[in-house]
């Protein structure tokens, strides 16, 4: 089926061509980041996690969101998913093979990586979203490889592939909980320190996971010759709809622990977030365009009429992307760091090298999905054919 | 066992086959040979519970510093804060966020941040707390390590194997105390002068106070507790008749956020 991949249209290998240069552009950056060390980015000791583990962790959302179209065709018989699930599967390999480049791209010493296999830790929860990042990073290659396959030749799917889907849904549900208890279990951050970290991940994850989808799913219907469809797309829209009202529901649910606890170690980050602590407030904007933008998102999608129309469900969708995005991978990493455990404000903003390093990890990331993504839309459009 | 070179080379070869390591090796050829280079010194300080009382009441600003100085200096930090070398020098906010600390001082409020009032005697306002690692006794940083590349040894003290370390900089996150730095560049050009006798770091790994193991090992105490004249008392709590043991009896002391269940080993008399 690779052989779909080398032959497209014009627009195809241009697409393909910017995306690997601007991934050019981050891998020199990286060879330099490797002999420097990571001192060119913008972290320090005290905010030593940044941009890259945010992104590794908005991501691990969108991965774990084909959950969201998975488990309506797999579990209760809902055909009319059956057209988009491949799209769903193969934009989590996509976010998956995202999530362990910044990884990666993170370490010190990534050469080291393979300690991680040598010397397994099992009360490192770390050790535990390697092992969940990497199973399901091979579960949907296998599913989505193995089905479409099937799909081209007009068999039923091989038997053994059943158990692995049935798996792969609460292993989607596994990588987000795992992702949010590497920050949900550390003593000494208030921001992080909240049960309620892990049902945030999730529903902001089934909110901006399927909102790409969609966005990817127009784009698909605008530029090849396969309709992902009318009735998948509102379905996506409805699970949006309420995935984002959820979300904000639990982020004032944290709120309201937080502020009429009064308790400060967890009231100075969301402080610093959205009023800035001590003059110190670089994320202000931003923090309330993803507040704000996010609730009025959610307003608009609660309206039919909204949703019914594309163009507006489009720009919906972009919206909770964006501010979904803006939540995760720029306030929530910062937001723990923020102040430090002395009480001391150190802000923190990505450096030019560290921003392209990031570029270019989310366009290896885009590579593959424009590839598995030609895949995928020329069988179906041989099959229509 | 003796065996001439022909036979060494043939078992060395013969067991590379099979997949042996080096170790291996040794032990087929020269058994307990590697076990017994490790035993330790005749005069090495050992203890149940290494644990350390810092007093505040004699630590004035000019010993606080005598003990980070010497302590960064036996140890090869680097300082990128004052370069000489103006080709190398370092902007404020980069030597500031690179700063690599084993231990410093810090004010009150924020050695025991939630614990300041308004009305807090002027003399501990004043007061250069000196902070290091706390050696917990039931350390995050070591749970969170997804390597085991920091660890606690049976004696309490909370040690790096900078050579597994592969730099993911958990335990940064996992520590309450701000006790860990990460070498964000090569560090040695930034060493004044290096001591020989203590391994530099590469970029790329964390590093922390080690409660100076290594010189426990030859039979000395740390050094801060040596340049300290007296501020510091440093010993095995599992003594009962230990000076670490007799000063926490005699005297009131604090740690730092004792609430989050690490339980510190370094207290302090203010």
């Amino acid at each position: 089926m690779l052989e779909k991949a080398l032959v497209g249209s014009k627009r195809y290998y241009i697409l393909l061509g910017i995306l690997a240069a601007i991934f050019g552009v981050g891998f020199l950056l990286y060879l330099r980041q490797l002999t420097f060390g990571l001192g060119i980015t913008g972290l320090g000791r005290d905010v030593s996690w940044g941009f890259y583990i945010a992104q590794f962790t908005y991501l691990v959302g969108v991965a774990a969101s084909a959950v969201m179209v998975v488990l309506p065709y797999y579990l209760h018989n809902y055909k009319a998913f059956g057209r988009v699930t491949i799209l769903g599967e193969f934009l989590a390999v996509a976010a998956v093979s995202m999530c362990l480049l910044f990884i990666i791209v993170d370490l010190g010493r990534p050469d080291r990586a393979l300690n991680v296999l040598l010397y397994p830790t099992p009360n490192s929860v770390l050790f535990w979203d390697m092992v969940v990042l990497n199973g399901y990073l091979l579960l949907n290659i296998f599913i989505g490889w193995n089905v479409l396959e099937a799909e081209r030749n007009e068999v039923a799917p091989p038997g053994w592939i059943k158990p692995l889907i049935y798996i792969s849904i609460p292993w989607a549900v596994s990588i987000h909980t795992v992702t949010a208890f590497l920050y949900a279990g550390l003593p000494g951050r208030g921001f992080w320190l909240t049960a309620v970290m892990a049902p945030r991940f999730l529903s902001s994850a089934f909110c901006s996971g399927p909102a790409l989808l969609v966005l990817l799913c127009l784009l698909v219907r605008k530029y090849t010759k396969f309709d992902p469809g009318k009735e998948q797309i509102q379905t996506l829209a409805k699970i949006i709809t309420y995935a984002v009202i959820i979300n904000i529901f639990l982020f004032f649910c944290e709120i309201f622990t937080v502020f009429y606890s009064q308790i400060p170690e967890h009231m100075q980050h969301f402080i610093y977030l959205f009023f800035g602590l001590h003059g110190h407030g670089k994320l202000v904007p931003f923090m309330w365009f993803s507040l704000l933008g996010m609730i009025a998102a959610a307003l608009l999608l609660v309206n039919p009429n909204n949703r019914a129309d594309e163009k507006k469900l489009a720009v919906l969708c972009g919206m909770v992307v964006v501010t979904t995005w803006i939540d995760k991978g720029m306030g929530l990493i910062s937001g723990g760091f923020v102040p430090n455990p002395l009480d001391k404000i150190t802000e923190y903003w990505p450096t030019v090298p560290e921003a392209f390093i990031t570029l270019g990890v989310w366009a290896a990331g885009f590579l593959i999905l424009t590839i598995l993504y030609k895949v995928a839309v020329s069988i179906k459009e041989e099959i229509r054919a | 066992m003796s065996i001439d070179r022909r036979e060494f080379i043939r078992i060395a070869g013969l067991s590379t086959l099979l997949g042996l390591g080096g170790k291996t090796v040794w032990e087929l050829l020269a058994p307990g040979q590697v076990e017994a280079q490790l035993m330790p010194k005749a005069n090495a300080l050992a203890a149940k519970r290494w644990a350390m009382v810092v007093d505040m009441r004699k630590l004035d600003e000019a010993t606080a510093k005598k003990c980070v100085d010497i302590c960064h200096k036996v140890h090869n930090v680097p300082d990128f804060a004052n370069v000489k070398d103006p080709k190398l020098a370092v902007p404020p906010a980069e030597a500031n966020r690179w700063q690599i600390k084993w231990i410093w001082t810090e004010h009150y409020h924020n050695a025991f941040p939630g614990q300041e009032h308004e009305y807090v005697q002027e003399r501990v306002k004043a007061m250069p707390f000196l902070l290091l690692c706390n050696q917990c006794e039931n350390p995050p940083c070591v749970r969170v390590c997804p390597t085991q590349a920091t660890f606690r040894r049976p004696d309490g003290i909370v040690l790096m194997d900078m050579h597994r370390c592969i730099g993911c900089r958990y335990c940064m996150a996992g520590c309450p105390y701000g006790s860990r730095s990460f070498n964000w560049r090569d560090p040695r050009p930034f060493i004044k002068e290096e001591n020989p006798a203590y391994p530099t770091r590469e970029k790329g790994v964390v590093e922390k106070c080690d409660f100076c193991a290594e010189r426990l090992a030859k039979g000395q105490m740390p050094a801060c507790v040596e340049a300290a004249g007296g501020g510091l008392t440093f010993g095995d709590l599992g003594d009962a008749k230990s000076k670490v043991r007799e000063t926490l009896k005699a005297n009131f002391t604090i740690r730092r956020k004792p609430e989050l269940g690490s339980n510190p080993q370094v207290y302090y008399i203010v």
